[in-house]
């Protein structure tokens, strides 16, 4: 079993009315079963409304299944008991970046998740030390959040996350709100924690250049999942991933509209490099 | 018809030791009809920009001339020019307040002091342009999903019946799709009701497919002013000020390098498939 | 616009007061109040005095800045002043129509003057090196024996650090829903008292809207990072009295004693 398990999971939202008589069901997430191998990254993707920011706050147990099961590292999210361990263990990173950042000193914030677990006061400090140099914000540690940008904001998070010593971080679109310039920034040190310090990571996005580098990629839609595999063989659904209300970057949209039109190109070109090495040869040859 | 800036300078904290030009000396002229893309990074001057093009904002020095009339002129009706030049600000849902969709997007043409038949033929207008079901209208502005919000706040400045409408990154955070149906909302727009668009995005993409011209903002200057396939030429340069030209501008770059004959003015996906085609179909005669 | 407005008016330089444990400095300003009250004569005056420059000296804070907080004041100080001055009792040097001028007056008056001022300078002092966090881990601390009955002082401590952290960016956010609303031909200038309040509803309501989104996302936050309540919690930068703070309690000592004495002698 991997880290993070999902076997039949259903949710469904409840809206009561002010008797607590139920007024509407709706369903986020119907019958999902997945497994995730430590250290993987994996991408989710999805519309607006598909049920992945449902699913990641199950895996953080800020939700609890309406039937079926959630292990994060073997603890069963139903079970009261495990809920801080579970926390601890996955860590979360939110949208808004404004809306996380709970210290008024960006060392401070990422102190918070650690003084709430009760680690030791000079542990603290190390584990402060280090996440803020894993995230490269050492140098704004004493800063106030509000000066930084949405990038550094972001990082923070990361460094509060980091600070609790997860095994995995969940990252509920992270980059939403953010410039090119600061999507790229974060996407960049969550690739580092996972390749440099093995953190498994679940990343939820619907920019689909941030999903290239992934080991796996999981398509949700309506609340199933609906496709899984590495980049290269999601990319190469194309007409289905657009069916899903989803895009393809240009250089994967151009390689697949050539093909359809009777170019020799391989499935699921992702970067330029790809495509490079398998048009030239047909233009050059020619 | 036409918004003309000349130059125009904005200074934060003037006269305090926090003196900081927010532009500095930005002269352009949009005419009627355009589709302009503004791009430059976060903090480039851009929304400082826009703000003044509506008037919410008072440059420091220089001028702005709405057909022709200066509006800082002495007794320049404002509130005139800004149901003429309809800005909509980044997430303008956040921005909606009343209890149903329709009251909501009556607030502007209210506020035009209109007759109340004309108030909601406005509205009905706008909710119609914008593309949102009649079925929402008496729904409460907060119920609905991300996309609808977004449309109910543009159909909140549409009602005014703008010449202009500048939008502040109209896309952010929605999905892909949600992402293509407003900008073809857009587009409609533009080409229907001839109406002038100034769009603000960090999507090369998306601006090099939709905008007929482009502004590039650079530290409160104006760095480029040019068709797509001029301004993604520097796309050396935009890199420099943390831009990036469409991912199919480095393409058709990587294919010259290499000896293809390929024209470097391609900013879209469906021109370099067609170009590429072509090249294939000549090389097999 | 409403963005210049600047809260916490921390300023940031390393000096014995800025280092001393947020308590003392706490202890230190209640002291120093009680001193002004208690003080009697022109010796207890000069007493309070020598520990104000000692404290200003102290805390490396150009005196301009702590005058620029008496700004607020010059109103309440001039009423006060003048009530002091003409009515007070007592032997007369001259009068304007009903108004007495008195030696007991004019007495009153300075002390008055001198009290108000010292105690704006004091307080300024203490915010002046102080950054609010410290300032309510200050409070969380001292506070802590009202925890044993049931107060809520750990919770209320967490709401004054989260308030402080979301003033400036609710701020920034009426400034953007303001002007938004008046590209849509808002007005929220004209109009008489009754119109201005109606004006107020398009700010309002987005406004609150996003506060309780905000509240809602950062109470998950909080949930999400371990957060449920002070208990069992450890701390980051947990408050330690220094050698400096037991000598500024002693110095406390000694001064407390010493304007009591004066007004007991004199």
């Amino acid at each position: 079993m991997g880290i993070i398990k999902a076997s039949r999971l259903i949710f469904d939202y409840i809206r009561r009315d002010e008797d607590e008589h139920v007024e509407e069901v709706s369903r986020a997430i119907d019958d999902l079963s997945v497994d995730i191998k430590e250290g993987d990254f994996v991408a989710i993707l999805g519309h607006n409304g598909s049920g992945k920011s449902t699913f990641a706050k199950q895996v953080n147990a800020l939700l609890l299944p309406t039937e079926g099961t959630v292990w994060v590292s073997d603890m069963n999210t139903s079970d009261e008991s495990h809920i801080w361990d579970i926390r601890r263990n996955a860590g979360m990173v939110f949208q808004n970046p404004d809306n996380q950042i709970i210290g008024n000193i960006v060392e401070e914030d990422v102190g918070f998740g650690p003084e709430n677990i009760g680690v030791p006061t000079d542990d603290i400090w190390k584990r402060v030390d280090a996440s803020l140099e894993a995230v490269g914000m050492t140098a704004y540690r004493l800063k106030s959040p509000n000066k930084l940008s949405g990038g550094q904001k972001q990082r923070v998070a990361i460094a509060g996350v980091m600070a609790m010593k997860p095994r995995c971080i969940i990252m509920d679109e992270p980059t939403a709100m953010l410039d090119p310039n600061g999507r790229k920034e974060v996407i960049r040190t969550v690739h580092e924690l996972n390749q440099k310090e093995g953190i498994t990571v679940l990343l939820i996005t619907h920019y689909m250049e941030e999903v290239i580098d992934a080991d796996r990629v999981i398509v949700m839609d309506d609340g199933h999942l609906v496709m899984d595999g590495t980049p290269k063989e999601i990319f190469s659904r194309v007409e289905e991933l657009k069916s899903y209300r989803l895009d393809v970057p240009q250089v994967t949209e151009l390689a697949y509209e050539l093909k359809k039109a009777g170019v020799g190109l391989p499935d699921g070109i992702l970067t330029i490099d790809e495509l490079m090495e398998s048009l030239l040869p047909v233009l050059q040859g020619v | 018809m036409s918004i003309k800036v000349e130059n125009i300078n904005y200074i934060y904290g003037q006269g305090t030791a926090f003196e900081q030009y927010a532009l500095k000396n930005v002269s352009f002229e949009i005419t009627d009809g355009q589709f302009v893309g503004l791009i430059g990074h976060t903090g480039s001057g851009k929304s400082t920009l826009i703000q003044h093009l509506n008037g919410l904002l008072r440059a420091s020095s220089g001028a702005i001339y709405y057909n022709g009339e200066n509006i800082y002129a002495e007794g320049y009706d404002m509130r005139a020019l800004r149901s003429k030049v309809g800005l909509v600000f980044q997430y303008p849902e956040h921005q909606l307040f009343e209890v149903d969709v329709f009251s909501d997007v009556c607030y502007g043409p209210k506020n035009q002091k209109l007759s109340q038949e004309e108030v909601e033929a406005r509205a009905r207008f706008a909710l119609t342009q914008v593309g949102l079901k009649e079925k929402y209208w008496k729904q409460s502005p907060f119920e609905l999903s991300g996309g609808q919000k977004r449309r109910v706040a543009i159909a909140g400045v549409l009602a005014m019946k703008p010449d202009v409408l500048i939008l502040d990154e109209p896309t952010a955070g929605l999905d892909p799709r949600g992402r293509e149906e407003i900008l073809d909302q857009l587009a409609r727009l533009h080409k229907e009701q001839k109406l002038t668009i100034i769009l603000v995005s960090h999507s090369m993409e998306d601006i090099a497919r939709y905008a007929d011209r482009i502004i590039v903002m650079n530290h409160g200057e104006k760095m480029y002013d040019g068709t797509p396939k001029e301004v993604f030429h520097h796309y050396k340069e935009l890199e420099k000020i943390g831009l990036a030209a469409p991912q199919i501008t480095y393409i058709v770059h990587r294919l010259r390098e290499n000896g293809v004959p390929i024209s470097d003015d391609i900013t879209t996906v469906e021109e370099a498939r067609t170009a590429i085609l072509d090249l294939i179909r000549k090389g097999g005669r | 616009m409403l963005r210049d407005i600047t809260l916490g008016q921390y300023y940031p330089v390393d000096s014995l007061v800025h280092r001393l444990d947020p308590r003392t400095k706490l202890f230190g300003t209640m002291v120093f109040i009680i001193s002004l009250f208690l003080a009697k004569g022109v010796a207890a005056y000069v007493l309070a005095t020598c520990f104000l420059l000692a404290a200003i000296r102290l805390c490396k804070v150009p005196f301009s800045f702590m005058v620029r907080g008496l700004r607020s004041i010059v109103i309440l100080l001039l009423i006060s002043v003048s009530f002091n001055l003409f009515l007070t009792p007592g032997e007369e040097i001259f009068h304007i129509g009903f108004l007495k001028l008195t030696w007991e007056g004019l007495r009153t008056a300075a002390f008055m003057g001198v009290r108000l001022i010292y105690l704006v300078i004091g307080c300024s002092i203490m915010t002046l090196t102080t950054t609010p966090n410290e300032l309510t881990d200050g409070l969380e601390k001292s506070l802590g024996i009202f925890k044993k009955v049931g107060a809520p002082v750990h919770e209320v401590a967490m709401m004054m650090s989260i308030a402080l952290r979301f003033i400036p960016i609710l701020v920034e956010e009426t400034d953007k829903i303001m002007k938004a609303q008046m590209a849509r031909g808002a007005d929220f200038e004209s109009g008489n008292v009754i119109q201005k309040a109606k004006s107020m509803i398009p700010l309002l309501v987005p406004l609150f809207i996003s506060a309780f989104r905000r509240a809602t996302d950062l109470a998950m936050a909080m949930e999400a990072r371990c957060y449920h309540g002070g208990e069992g919690r450890t701390k980051m930068k947990p408050l330690h009295y220094a050698h400096r703070d037991r000598v500024m309690y002693a110095a406390y000592a000694v001064y407390l004693a010493a304007v009591v004495v004066l007004r007991m002698v004199l």
